[in-house]
């Protein structure tokens, strides 16, 4: 696209610029729609595992539900507590806000089509999700108030936790592909034939594959590992004493994070947007839909975990996170460096 | 044009923010601005095409190390008179030290002045042929192999220190026995009995 603007007659600098900011928009608009109609996707499939009809009202099948509440609470006011921290209080959610979209600069969504194509990709995504605890902490710190100061402390001791076995099972994933670039994970997982030889079918990665499915829920504090917002223990947890569009920017951020997870576990480990099979119908498919529907998919097993398993005590969290997810990620990292020092060795460096 | 302006626009947040964070009254803000301060030299580190230092930068100093100030700054109590009291106090000694680190700056801006390092003796070679991950591991598992070695070990030794000085046994806890929890059973716990009218229940 910047040489498009460039010979509009633009300076390359300009053209540059104003591309990036097209390209930002063109993710970050269709994201914030995608959160809206995931949010309802959401609240529908939990209805139905419990036997409900969930938003049916608003809109054909309530499909418009979200906007609606959207709407809803945009015309709310906004409330400051008095005894709160002014400045941090409103950052706060911003930041959530913000880190949640930073994350899909990376995000290749089909061949050559990625915002900022860059060699330290996952390397990036792991710096943004790392930032997103802030938003959490400083809410809890800057409501001045005790039930989201516990969940701050919570929040920030449950993701520190899950993002060190998130980041060994990263670097496994790197060292099959041999980059960090995750439009090159993809294409190292282009098998013969056309078929997809995704990492999840690699016996040596498989495991890895689960314990990233049940870390990025930790990681996003969905269900049910949703701790922060323990509903019969801390209120609303850090969210308690925010009302309206910063309310809101909580609950678009933590969807936005839930579907960039969704997008990772498919990116990492089913292929991304390669088809399963390369063959002439599927390879009619554009690859941005086969990624969108590995990311629904990952959705769906989200919501059903979310509907179906009660919460974890926070000791039984942590105990997950490290004295199971930790030695069996750093044991991974050892088996498969192990096995490519055997295989591999000597033929790329 | 947009490097240059990039450029000071990173270099003039490492700086205010770097100076916000000694004259911020609390402390928390302190390490918030000091986090901003992070944040930018990444961002300049990047300028310079370091993007792998960058990127650990945030993951190490901003996503673990200021999370962890964070953390203790925020439960601390503060009580801000007792810590001004002994300001004069300590005056001199924060001075002196004040006075090495600007010394080391001016050395340090003097040797750069003087000339260039002669390139084959810098330690990174900065091309743009290979990705930076590439070349510092070149770097770190082959020349200087026994350095990083020994590194890892000091590492190591630290955390087992930290352990050993900070882990205590304390009496009175009931630790949780997970594996005995997820063995229980519904019919170890649960008693299914037709309990006639008028009399107590047997436990």
């Amino acid at each position: 696209m910047t040489s498009f603007f460039q010979s509009l007659g633009l300076p390359f600098e300009g053209a540059w610029l104003l591309s990036t900011i097209i390209g930002i928009l063109v993710i970050a608009l269709p994201l914030m729609l995608a959160v809206a109609m995931i949010i309802y996707a959401d609240r529908k499939i939990w209805a139905a595992m419990a036997l409900r009809r969930g938003p049916n009202v608003v809109g054909p099948f309530g499909l418009l539900q979200s906007f609606a509440d959207g709407l809803k609470v945009f015309l709310q006011e906004t409330i400051i507590p008095s005894a709160s921290n002014r400045v941090l209080f409103l950052i706060a959610p911003i930041i959530t806000f913000t880190v949640a979209l930073m994350a899909w600069a990376v995000i290749p969504f089909q061949v050559g089509v990625v915002l900022a194509d860059i060699n330290v990709g996952l390397l990036y995504i792991l710096a943004i999700s790392s930032l997103g605890v802030y938003g959490v902490i400083l809410a809890g710190w800057a409501s001045n108030s005790k039930y989201p100061f516990f969940s701050a402390i919570r929040a920030s001791a449950q993701m520190i936790s899950y993002e060190v076995s998130i980041g060994f099972v990263l670097i496994s994933v790197v060292l099959w592909a041999g980059s960090f670039n995750l439009s090159e994970i993809v294409a190292s997982q282009k098998g013969y034939y056309g078929f997809l030889n995704g990492n999840g079918f690699n016996p040596l990665l498989f495991p890895m594959s689960i314990v990233f499915l049940i870390s990025s829920m930790a990681e996003t504090a969905r269900a049910p590992f949703d701790l922060t917002e323990a509903e019969s223990e801390l209120v609303a947890g850090y969210q308690t004493e925010y009302s309206s569009m910063a309310f809101a920017l909580y609950w678009l951020g933590e969807y936005a994070n839930v579907i960039l997870m969704c997008a990772l576990n498919a990116i990492l480990f089913w292929g991304g947007y390669l088809p399963p099979f390369d063959w002439a119908p599927l390879y009619w498919v554009p690859g941005i839909i086969w990624l969108f529907a590995k990311i629904l998919f990952f959705f769906f097993v989200f919501s059903w975990v979310k509907a179906t398993v009660p919460r974890y005590r926070y000791d039984q969290l942590m105990r997950l996170g490290w004295k199971i997810f930790l030695p069996l990620s750093l044991a991974f990292v050892v088996i498969v460096s192990g096995f490519l020092m055997l295989t591999r060795y000597g033929a790329g460096a | 044009m947009i490097h240059v302006l990039a450029f000071y626009l990173f270099a003039a947040f490492v700086v205010a923010s770097g100076a916000l964070t000694i004259f911020a009254r609390n402390p928390v803000h302190s390490v918030l601005w000091l986090i901003l301060a992070f944040f930018n030299a990444a961002g300049l580190m990047l300028m310079l095409g370091a993007e792998f230092i960058a990127m650990l930068l945030v993951i190490v100093y901003v996503g673990a190390v200021a999370v962890l100030f964070l953390f203790v700054v925020m439960m601390l109590d503060i009580d801000f008179a007792e810590l001004r009291a002994g300001f004069v106090e300590y005056l001199p000694f924060g001075v002196l030290i004040g006075l090495i680190l600007l010394a080391e700056i001016v050395f340090g801006a003097a040797a750069w002045k003087a000339g260039p390092l002669q390139l084959a003796n810098r330690a990174a070679p900065i091309g743009h042929e290979a990705p930076n991950i590439e070349q510092i591991g070149t770097l770190l598992y082959t020349r200087y192999i026994f350095l990083f070695e020994a590194a890892g070990l000091v590492l190591l030794v630290a955390l087992i220190g930290a352990i050993v000085l900070t882990h205590r046994t304390r009496g009175g806890v009931r630790g949780q026995n997970i594996d005995k929890q997820n063995r229980r059973r519904p019919q170890d716990a649960v008693r299914n009995i037709n309990q006639p009218t008028g009399q107590g229940v047997e436990l």
